[in-house]
């Protein structure tokens, strides 16, 4: 669900964008730092991933389904500005493409999708990660809260942006109210989908995780017992 | 493998030599934002509106007609609206304001017009989307892109996810046969822990392929940039061509103004 062509007034729009100008920039430079000139294919490679997983629907329950934003998952993965460059390229390709997402309102949906949902998740995701224990459960607590919080906090950025720049007077209690609880409801799939999703990859390839570095235990090839490290040297 | 073009990004184009169809890419991107910018600048509350979103409509579904986009297509692009057909439709509901009676139901006036409104300029703006989508092939897209200065290395992940979203969806289309094929049905929370580890499992496949994707580039002297041709002067005409759609959409805005 991305905000189509007019919903915000001109000046919140253009605000929005160049926020989201200004954070795309600093996560080309920033992502190049996190994965050198690696940076083209694996951020495309991740953002057809995103953008395939999206499309899946899952089975929620009581013959409802739902999908995948993906913000906080990306970002524990590839790491946080790899992450925002994924979200944007796929926010282009859905409104160029498929019409999903205003091309005047795309500075917002990157700033929401791109820049809330990841840095909100990938924030509570770090600080959970210091002051849960350095565990795999640890790990995955953390992500699934990100990915928990992202989604409500995201849908009230939006409804704040609203209450700036929305075309329609209405009580903003209340659509505040509607949006926080349809989107806790979407931010708890979000969660376990996410947990999920994580755990496969943690089990099968912990090193291809940005977020769980911690977890990498030292090589067992060590040297020789009895030969410490400054006569290895000699 | 061979299964073409018939993933996810292929399915938005429609094949065709148009004059739509031979526009330069980049010139139908400046031209649909410019059309969307003239339709979101249109005040919600004028009398002359519905006029004159009347008069946009008949631009866009004329270009959707000379670029032979059937009917069929143009609405499927409209499903992505059906959210927001929600809210536009709650909006006369909640909003404040002197009431109107309409069938019976107590309505806000000015909830009614920018309900009305929104929806108008969303799908205005959605038709005229979903025209350049189906006119023109994902490549030429990011192509054109690139013509309006996107940052180079942005391109370059644009055009790397195109090219392989339909791969990767393929992986895991032949993930859900597979599944299928073995008696899964997809209920319960035990469903979520096999799609779940798919999706894991898709990740995993999707990273090392964008990791020998970049070690085939670099044995092929890739230095961090894509090599690209100089590009071809547009003429005058070309401009004017495709432009025609913003700029007559401005000129019935202007009418508006003037007149209304």
């Amino acid at each position: 669900m991305h905000v189509p062509d007019g919903f915000l007034d001109a000046p919140t729009s253009v605000a929005t964008g160049v926020v989201a100008a200004g954070t795309v920039a600093l996560a080309l430079q920033r992502a190049r730092r996190e994965l050198d000139e690696r940076t083209a294919p694996l951020a495309g490679l991740t953002a057809a991933f995103v953008f395939a997983v999206q499309m899946v629907n899952f089975p929620v329950g009581a013959g409802t389904s739902g999908h995948l934003v993906g913000g906080a998952l990306t970002a524990v993965l590839v790491g946080p500005w790899t992450a925002v460059l994924c979200m944007t390229v796929v926010l282009v390709v859905q409104a160029v493409l498929f019409a999903d997402g205003g091309l005047t309102a795309l500075g917002t949906n990157v700033t929401l999708l791109g820049l809330v949902a990841v840095g909100v998740g990938y924030g509570v995701f770090r600080l959970l990660l210091a002051l849960l224990p350095r565990t795999r459960g640890g790990l995955l607590a953390a992500a699934g809260a990100g990915a928990f919080v992202s989604v409500p906090v995201a849908a009230l950025v939006f409804v704040g942006l609203f209450a700036v720049g929305g075309v329609a007077d209405v009580p903003l209690s209340a659509v505040a109210a509607a949006m926080g609880g349809i989107h806790v409801l979407i931010g708890i799939g979000e969660a376990v989908i996410t947990v999920a999703v994580l755990a496969a990859v943690v089990s099968v390839r912990p090193d291809l995780v940005h977020g769980a570095a911690h977890l990498r235990r030292p090589s067992d090839l060590a040297t020789r017992p009895g030969l410490r490290a400054e006569e290895s040297l000699r | 493998m061979g299964a073409g073009h018939g993933g996810p990004l292929g399915a938005a184009y429609v094949a065709g030599g148009s004059v739509v169809h031979r526009l330069e890419p980049h010139l139908k991107l400046v031209a649909v934002l410019a059309f969307a910018l003239v339709v979101v600048a249109t005040p919600v509350h004028a009398g002359w509106a519905p006029a004159a979103y009347a008069g946009y409509a008949a631009l866009v579904l004329g270009a959707a007609a000379v670029a032979r986009v059937p009917a069929g297509r143009l609405a499927r692009g409209l499903v992505v609206e059906v959210p927001f057909l929600a809210f536009a439709l709650l909006l006369p509901v909640v909003s404040r304001g002197p009431r109107v009676e309409v069938l019976g139901l107590s309505l806000s006036e000015s909830g009614l017009a920018a309900g009305g409104g929104l929806l108008a300029k969303a799908t205005l703006s959605v038709l005229a989307a979903t025209v350049l989508a189906a006119t023109t092939e994902p490549r030429e897209l990011v192509r054109g892109l690139q013509r309006l200065r996107l940052p180079a290395l942005l391109v370059q992940i644009l055009s790397f996810m195109v090219r392989y979203a339909d791969v990767v969806g393929g992986e895991l289309r032949r993930m859900r046969v597979a599944r299928e094929s073995r008696g899964f049905r997809g209920r319960g929370p035990g469903a979520l822990r096999v799609v779940a580890t798919g999706a894991g499992a898709l990740f995993v496949r999707s990273y090392e392929r964008g990791e020998r994707v970049h070690l085939a580039m670099l044995s092929r002297g890739y230095t961090g940039a894509l090599p690209a041709g100089p590009a071809a002067a547009v003429p005058a005409q070309a401009w004017l061509v495709t432009l025609s759609l913003p700029l007559t959409a401005a000129a019935v805005l202007a009418a508006g103004m003037l007149l209304g």
